[in-house]
């Protein structure tokens, strides 16, 4: 089966051309930041990234431009990445529906544990420290792929995969659906990792690392995901 | 002797609900140990044994029951008594919940701890505890509070806890309860995180009340056997909210006691605030449209927070407290005033309620003294033009 590699960038005004370079080294799927003061869920990198889109000017509305322009230039799906404290001030639904007509697939949460706003419908986030119970509802609720969090931890690249993953992909493979993809990130950010990782999981995402090669211009992006893509391919 | 946790448990609706504030907003990875430390937390109210452990220590460990002052010359026309919480062990009121946080961390088998800290009183108390019990202790610090309140970053070192400087955003209060946040999500396994203040994901907040609720049970008790009626007014200061929280338990039955919570006007979360996610919880927080977090400005670190705690939310806008601000000029007078005429040097945090205390139409009163102000010495006499 062709494993799957998505790419996290952060939203700004540079963001399009870079999604145009992952899309071309190719990542199948990319997810977009939306900048917010205070991420829990991210380490150094992601988190100085949202201070720098915020001080452009990347609020809510501006993304969703991004958004749309990225739409605009590309095919794979987008998926927005944003905290719960700019849904609560945008409206959830309103939120819903100005993603999906700029161009969004479906929509990413971090700190909206699995069992909470179930009539928000986005691709729930699994972790090493869940119950099978709370991996269950996850799986059974989510919009497209269960996105499993390699390791107890914030975003950020590790100098190894975390060895949770193993454990965890075979949990969740017990406990979804047959079909459901399961994709693996966090931590994840040389092409050695995310070989190892698409040998257990059905997909790969690459965050931290990719804004760091993406401050280099869309060039060094792309032959960074190119890179990635490679490794992705020959894992077994 | 203490009387033992209040029996009723928790005003929270369900899930940690304070009237649609308050919740869970955190990645999924911590659910699990907010589920255990709940379970955790219930099994210990209802065992003795927690209950007479926590009250010794608060007894013979912490100086409970603290005493009730009068202060006679700071306001002499009106009747202000003081809760002395100054008075407690470490000097705030801080150790009443860091005391009852490491008997239930010790129950549930967590060896290391980590917590937050403003004006470095909460630090202080955590790593207090942390030395008492052996357990390893990890203090995120703004770099802007080490700064102010300098005399606690070296307590805390001398009693075994490593101070982590937090060089993030505003460098105060907001970004080092983020990053003790992030570090309890990536050693969940091993750590409890020993939050000093009535925010944060369920069950915190109620934690926190509970464990606060010692001083405003103590205050009714001692202000009926002094004045034989309960006082007109209470008042408090509120940063997360933690002692005020505990202040009004006590009287939140009483519907003929007013209450007044007193925050700082550049940190008015109550005041000017908007409904917002932070650090884990809905509630009321100084934010922009767009929900991103904005800079709260205090002279008392304290105070210099852009939340508070849910309950205090659904207290607002149920209308049973009322939420005024204090400047920090107003504050700093408040200080000095206590200090020249009763002898008592109050944190700055503290002497937002004081200031208040005088001009509140009440006159049988009880404020909180929440802490006292010696780390605040600095500061202060630096604001007040006074260095030699
Ligand atoms: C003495 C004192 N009072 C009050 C506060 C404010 O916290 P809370 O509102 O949780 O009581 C602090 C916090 O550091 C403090 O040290």
């Amino acid at each position: 089966m062709n494993k799957k590699l998505v790419i996290f960038l952060m939203s700004g005004r540079e963001t399009p051309e870079l999604a145009a370079a992952a899309a071309q080294g190719g990542a199948d799927l990319i997810e977009l930041g939306f900048p917010f003061s205070d991420p829990l869920a991210d380490g150094p990198v992601i988190r100085r990234a949202a201070e720098r889109a915020l001080s452009e000017g990347m609020r809510t509305k501006a993304c969703l431009e991004c958004l749309a322009e990225i739409r605009g230039r590309v095919q794979v799906p987008l998926v927005p990445f944003v905290y719960s404290a700019l849904l609560e001030a945008y409206g959830h639904k309103r939120f819903v529906a100005d993603a999906a007509s700029a161009g969004a697939s479906a929509i990413l949460v971090p700190d909206l544990p699995v069992d909470s706003h179930p009539e928000l419908r986005r691709i729930q986030l699994v972790a090493p420290t869940s119950t099978d119970e709370r991996i269950r509802l996850a799986a059974a609720t989510t919009d497209g792929w269960l996105y499993l969090v390699t390791l107890t931890g914030t975003t950020g690249a590790r100098t190894e995969l975390s060895s949770a993953l193993a454990g965890l992909a075979e949990r969740a493979r017990h406990l979804a659906p047959p079909e459901l993809p399961l994709y693996a990130g966090f931590g994840i950010s040389t092409p050695e990792h995310a070989r190892a990782a698409a040998e257990i999981a059905d997909g790969v995402i690459v965050g931290s690392r990719a804004i760091e090669v993406a401050e280099d211009g869309p060039e060094q992006l792309r032959r960074y995901v190119s890179s990635l893509r490679e490794s992705v391919d020959a894992a077994r | 002797m203490p009387s033992p946790p209040a029996k009723k448990i928790s005003p929270a609706e369900g899930r940690g609900l304070y009237g649609g504030y308050g919740g869970r907003y955190v990645p999924e990875t911590l659910i699990p140990a907010l589920e255990e430390l709940e379970t955790g937390w219930r099994a210990a109210l209802a065992d003795l044994d927690f209950i007479s452990e926590l009250n010794e220590l608060l007894a013979n460990y912490g100086g409970r029951p603290t005493p009730l002052t009068q202060a006679m010359r700071f306001c002499p026309e009106k009747r202000i008594y003081l809760k002395r919480e100054d008075l407690l062990h470490t000097g705030a009121h801080k150790l009443n919940n860091a005391l009852g946080q490491i008997v239930l961390a010790r129950r549930l088998g967590k060896k290391r701890i980590v917590a937050e800290t403003g004006a470095g009183q909460h630090g202080v108390a955590t790593a207090t505890v942390c030395a008492r019990f052996g357990l390893d202790c990890v203090v995120y610090m703004g770099v802007e509070d080490m700064r102010r309140q300098r005399p606690n970053v070296e307590r805390m070192q001398l009693l075994g806890a490593e101070v982590r400087p937090v060089e993030i955003g505003t460098q105060t209060l907001k970004e080092a309860t983020s990053e003790a946040i992030r570090d309890w999500i990536t050693n969940v396994e091993t750590t409890h995180y020993l939050i000093g203040s009535c925010v944060g994901p369920h069950p915190y907040p109620e934690i926190v009340r509970v464990l606060q609720s010692v001083i405003g049970r103590e205050s009714r008790e001692q202000i009926l056997e002094r004045e034989g009626r309960l006082p007109e007014a209470v008042i408090a200061c509120v940063g997360g909210g933690s002692n005020s929280i505990g202040m009004f338990a006590g009287f939140l039955d009483d519907a003929e006691v007013k209450l007044y919570g007193v925050e700082a006007a550049g940190a008015a979360s109550l005041g000017s605030g908007r409904v917002a996610i932070l650090h884990g919880a809905r509630s009321l927080v100084l934010a922009d449209e767009d929900g991103q977090i904005a800079d709260a400005h205090s002279i008392s670190a304290g105070l210099d927070y852009p939340g508070v705690g849910p309950e205090h939310a659904a207290l607002r806008d149920s209308g049973r407290v009322k939420y005024l601000p204090c400047t920090d000029d107003e504050a700093l007078a408040a200080f000095e005033r206590l200090t020249k005429t009763e002898g008592i040097i109050p944190a700055l945090e503290s002497s937002h309620a004081l200031a208040r205390a005088l001009d509140t139409d009440e006159s049988l009163i009880v404020v909180c003294l929440s802490g006292r102000g010696d780390k605040d010495l600095d500061e202060a006499l630096a604001q007040l033009g006074r260095r030699a």
